[in-house]
């Protein structure tokens, strides 16, 4: 990969998948417990592949994302267990200055609030330049040229005349895509985007989305795509996983998992999307129920307090990740496992 | 911005008048007058003097004149020190004091500000209590005996610095850190406060998400943000400087313009008294202003809208 | 699809459920370390305060003078027969002296902070519910209180009226408390005003408008304690600033008269041994610096505890 071809990659693949996490586990150490925010969870996310990860809030999908990067705030919380391994490195044997250095070059951030994610006194230029200047030691012009053509490539128009306007400036839609320009500034591999339209208007959702699929192709970048909207994955991401409090309870295709989804719960969440088809003043379908307080949880499945198909077997065990036919499809719960009580 | 600027300036005008008619009249309220010595002069001597001056007008004629002789940069006679103009009297002292105040007004800034930073970054370890000693030290202390207590052990015993007057550098350094330790704490405290405030801010996570290094994600992220603030209270600051300078004048007998300010109210001095009330509300007024317009224009966000 | 939700051992189906703001307010006070030392400091000052002249050990303004007389003619070193913090050069017991400075601090403390309520709250209220022209007159109003140099302002008042009746009332106090008071209702009365116009375009104001609920009374009833919490936190961090100029008038003169003594007068009596009996002036400042202490740890805490951004956290 060579910074002055922006654009133009060459893939060495130094290992099978760029991200590979394995039994990752990140507690919360809190005066009232010790939260299990993100409880053995395993995933890979290929070289150039967009992978999603859906799930309602508080289920772990924004630690996870900060845990690969190493920023989760310590205290109060913790890795406590896992490998991390970035194309072939493991992350959490690195020490910090290393960490810092993949992170903003290898390693992009999208936040979900573009207005307290950048800093209002300095300008966007800079703040995009700053990774630029960082990583890539570009003197001050070049680095200027390439943050204009980077502001242009996520649209910003006149971007040369607003390099030096303040975020407070920009609307909502045009600060997420300087986010973007930060996060793509310096070419990384892997982008992490955590909720990033959750805080925009709907007509910019589409556009911000779009923006973020045609760049990451055209890099060849990966994306974590992390969401509450099952939308929004479909429309994204070629594999999603689907976690439910601190832990991966389904994963697969997008056709695998909309088409034949094998965990209530994503049942559930594929139900409660309105429908085109559905009737005016029928009411909206949801789970009924919250997600489980993750201080201390029992050894049993954690959707079982609000699962419909539940028997005693899922209150007394947990059921693993297990396949569900095809080497992609894989999911946690005893009910739809082969010989199960659920087709 | 400059509309901001010109605004604010022109307000101290009524602020000013408002000042210096309750001062005025507040000032004739009180009891006696100027020839009171201890001897009593005979009331033929009081009277001529009085006619002299202009003091057996009705007072709203005085004040006119005052205000009169105000605009053209005038300040009366002085009434104790009959041979001496109010000019030249504040003249003589204003430098001294206003180089107390400017020092003072520096250490805080240059002391407290550190002292919040390092303690934030330092929170709940070392750094953070040594610096919250230092505050607590600082508020706890009032100027008064921060000055008995500097003189004490260093003066007297160590003998390091005079007691008192005010000639050449070692005798400028106790009254000014006696004068500067509470806003050494006032800014300290706050610096850490807005510190620890902005270290939470989502842009802080984002500039550590870019790889920067931590020295930068520092000072230009978190201080520069956590600064702006922190000016806010460099107004109260200042005037406390200015209002306090005079307690400290008169413990180290500092020759400044604050010695008259006690002394023409127990004097009845009133052009005397009238002036070093103007001077000092001009001067918090000026430099609240100053303050504001430093807070607007630092912060982004107001100096474009 | 009706499901049902049961709680597991182990498991809580809800987090718990939050309690209000004021035991949310005091569950936080509670678990700050520093906010408790303040509360016990300010605890023993207002004991000193109101029981001092029960508990102390000699009337104040008694000079003992025989026994100035047995130890040579200076003032009593802590530790003396009867004086457990030894006297001045007239032989008044300085611990008696202090509880009654405690007690003149404690005074200080509510009387000032009274008069500024009692004149910031309506004048900000007014100026925040009614708005427009009376608001900018009022706003004016303050920014020439706030122009004042607040220390001169106050020895001018006192001066000016010390002879009065007002100036003689409860030993020269009296004055001082209104001074310090005229000069300091501002900043609660920006709040108050702040408070009310936020709050004022609230829904639950319409709402109470529109069931015909009349204007003093939604003031009084829905806005006024909602907008308590910084308000009581302005008094207490208030506090220290009041005994700080009362403590510093004192030093200079004004303000209480002899044969009453505050803390400010101590010291200033005192500092005439610094060299030979340091107790003198140590102990009246070690004094105010613990009232200092006390109120401004107990006014951060409560607005640590306060602060609406973290309603129903712990």
């Amino acid at each position: 990969m060579s910074a002055e071809e922006p654009g133009r990659r060459n893939v060495e693949r130094k290992a099978e998948h760029l991200l590979q996490v394995r039994g990752l586990s990140t507690h919360f150490f809190t005066p009232d417990g010790v939260v299990q925010a993100v409880d053995d969870v395993t995933f890979d996310v290929g070289y150039g592949e967009t992978l999603g990860l859906v799930g309602e809030s508080g289920c772990g999908k924004s630690v996870t994302a900060l845990s690969i990067a190493r920023l989760v705030p310590d205290p109060p919380g913790r890795i406590v267990a896992g490998q991390i391994l970035f194309d072939g490195i493991d992350i959490l044997k690195l020490d910090d200055d290393e960490v810092r250095k993949l992170r903003g070059k290898e390693i992009g951030f999208i936040f979900q609030d573009p207005l307290t994610s950048l800093n209002p006194t300095l300008t966007i230029g800079y703040q995009i330049a700053e990774s630029i200047r960082e990583h890539m030691g570009l003197p001050q012009k070049a680095a200027r040229d390439r943050v204009v053509e980077l502001l242009s490539k996520v649209g910003i128009p006149r971007a040369k005349d607003r390099l030096n306007d303040y975020p407070f400036q920009f609307s909502g839609g045009m600060r997420q895509r300087v986010m973007i320009a930060i996060a793509l500034s310096c070419d990384p591999k892997l982008i992490l985007a955590d909720e990033p339209t959750t805080a925009l208007d709907v007509t910019i959702q589409a556009q911000i989305l779009e923006l973020i699929q045609t760049l990451s192709s055209e890099f060849h970048t990966a994306v974590l795509m992390i969401t509450h909207d099952l939308g929004i994955a479909a429309g994204m991401c070629h594999r999603v996983n689907v976690m439910y409090a601190g832990r991966i309870v389904e994963t697969g295709t997008v056709d695998e998992l909309f088409e034949r989804p094998q965990m209530p719960y994503a049942w559930g969440l594929l139900d409660s999307l309105p429908r085109i088809d559905d009737v005016r003043g029928d009411r909206l379908r949801t789970i009924e129920g919250m997600p489980p307080l993750l201080i201390r949880p029992a050894e049993a499945c954690r959707f079982n307090p609000r699962c419909i198909y539940a028997r005693d077997v899922c209150r007394e065990k947990e059921p693993s990740l297990t396949s569900r036919g095809t080497d992609t499809h894989m999911a946690r719960c005893w009910g739809t496992e082969p010989g199960g009580w659920i087709s | 911005m400059i509309s901001y600027l010109a605004r604010r300036i022109l307000w101290i005008i009524p602020v000013l008048f408002a000042v210096s008619v309750i001062t005025f009249y507040l000032m004739h309220a009180v009891p006696g007058g100027p020839w009171d010595r201890e001897k009593r002069l005979p009331a033929a001597v009081q009277a001529r003097l009085n006619a002299e001056y202009g003091l057996d007008q009705p007072l709203y004629v005085q004040y006119i004149d005052w205000v009169g002789g105000f605009v053209q940069g005038d300040l009366g006679p002085s009434y104790r020190y009959q041979d001496r103009r109010v000019n030249d009297i504040v003249a003589d002292g204003f430098g001294t004091t206003f180089q107390l105040g400017i020092m003072a007004f520096v250490v805080a800034v240059v002391i407290g500000i550190p002292l919040g930073i390092v303690a934030a970054l330092g929170h709940n370890r070392p750094p953070d209590y040594l610096s919250t000693s230092v505050s607590i030290i600082g508020i706890a202390t009032p100027s008064f005996v921060l000055a008995i207590l500097l003189v004490i052990v260093f003066s007297v015993q160590l003998r390091w610095f005079p007691t008192g007057g005010w000639k050449g550098p070692e005798t400028w350094v106790l009254p000014t850190l006696a004068l500067a330790g509470f806003p050494i704490a006032v800014i300290a405290r706050y610096t850490r406060a807005s510190m620890l405030e902005v270290t939470r801010k989502d842009y802080i996570r984002t500039a550590q998400s870019k790889g920067l290094q931590r020295g930068a994600v520092v000072s230009r992220h978190m201080v520069r943000n956590a600064l702006i603030p922190v000016v806010t209270i460099l107004g109260p600051t200042l005037a406390f400087l200015v209002t306090g300078s005079f307690i400290i004048e008169r413990i180290f007998n500092i020759p400044g313009v604050g010695q008259f300010y006690l002394s023409s109210i127990s004097t009845r001095d009133y052009s005397l008294l009238m002036a070093m009330t103007m001077l000092y509300a001009f001067a918090v007024a000026f430099l609240n202003v100053v303050v504001d317009v430093l807070y607007a224009y630092i912060d982004p966000r107001i100096r474009y809208s | 699809m009706a499901t049902i939700s049961r709680p597991l051992p182990g498991q809580v189906a809800r987090p718990k459920a939050s309690t209000g703001l004021w035991r949310d307010a005091f569950g936080r006070l509670r678990k700050n370390r520093l906010a408790i030392l303040g509360l016990v400091l300010v605890f023993l000052l207002l004991m000193a305060g109101i029981f001092g002249p029960i508990i102390a050990p000699w009337p104040y303004q008694y000079q003992d003078l025989k026994a100035v007389a047995a130890a040579g003619g200076g003032p009593l070193p802590p530790g003396s027969p009867g004086h457990l913090l030894g006297t001045d050069q007239l032989g008044r017991d300085l611990l008696s002296r202090l509880l009654d400075g405690a007690r003149i601090s404690v005074t200080v403390a509510l009387v000032v902070q009274l008069v500024i309520l009692v004149i910031g709250v309506p004048i900000g209220a007014l100026a925040g519910w009614f708005g427009g022209r009376l608001d900018n007159l009022l706003m004016r109003l303050t920014d020439v209180i706030y122009a004042f140099p607040d220390l001169l302002f106050i020895i001018l008042l006192s001066v000016a009226f010390r002879d009065t009746l007002l100036g003689q009332a409860v030993d020269g106090l009296l004055l001082v408390f209104v001074a310090i008071g005229l000069t300091s209702w501002v900043t609660v009365t920006r709040l108050v005003r702040g408070q009310l116009l936020a709050l004022k375009e609230t829904e639950f104001v319409e709402a109470a408008r529109a069931i015909g609920v009349s204007d003093s009374r939604i003031v009084t009833r829905h806005l006024l304690p909602n907008g308590m919490g910084p308000i009581i936190v302005a008094v207490t961090l208030g506090i220290p600033g009041a005994i700080l100029a009362e403590a510093t008038l004192a030093y200079i003169g004004i303000g209480v008269r002899a044969p009453r003594a505050s803390w400010g007068t101590l010291v200033a009596e005192g500092q005439k041994f610094i060299r030979s009996e340091p107790h003198l002036v140590l102990f009246p400042a070690i004094f105010i610096a613990l009232a200092l202490i006390g109120f401004t740890f107990l006014g951060d805490g409560l607005r640590d505890a306060l602060d609406p951004k973290l309603k129903g956290k712990q």
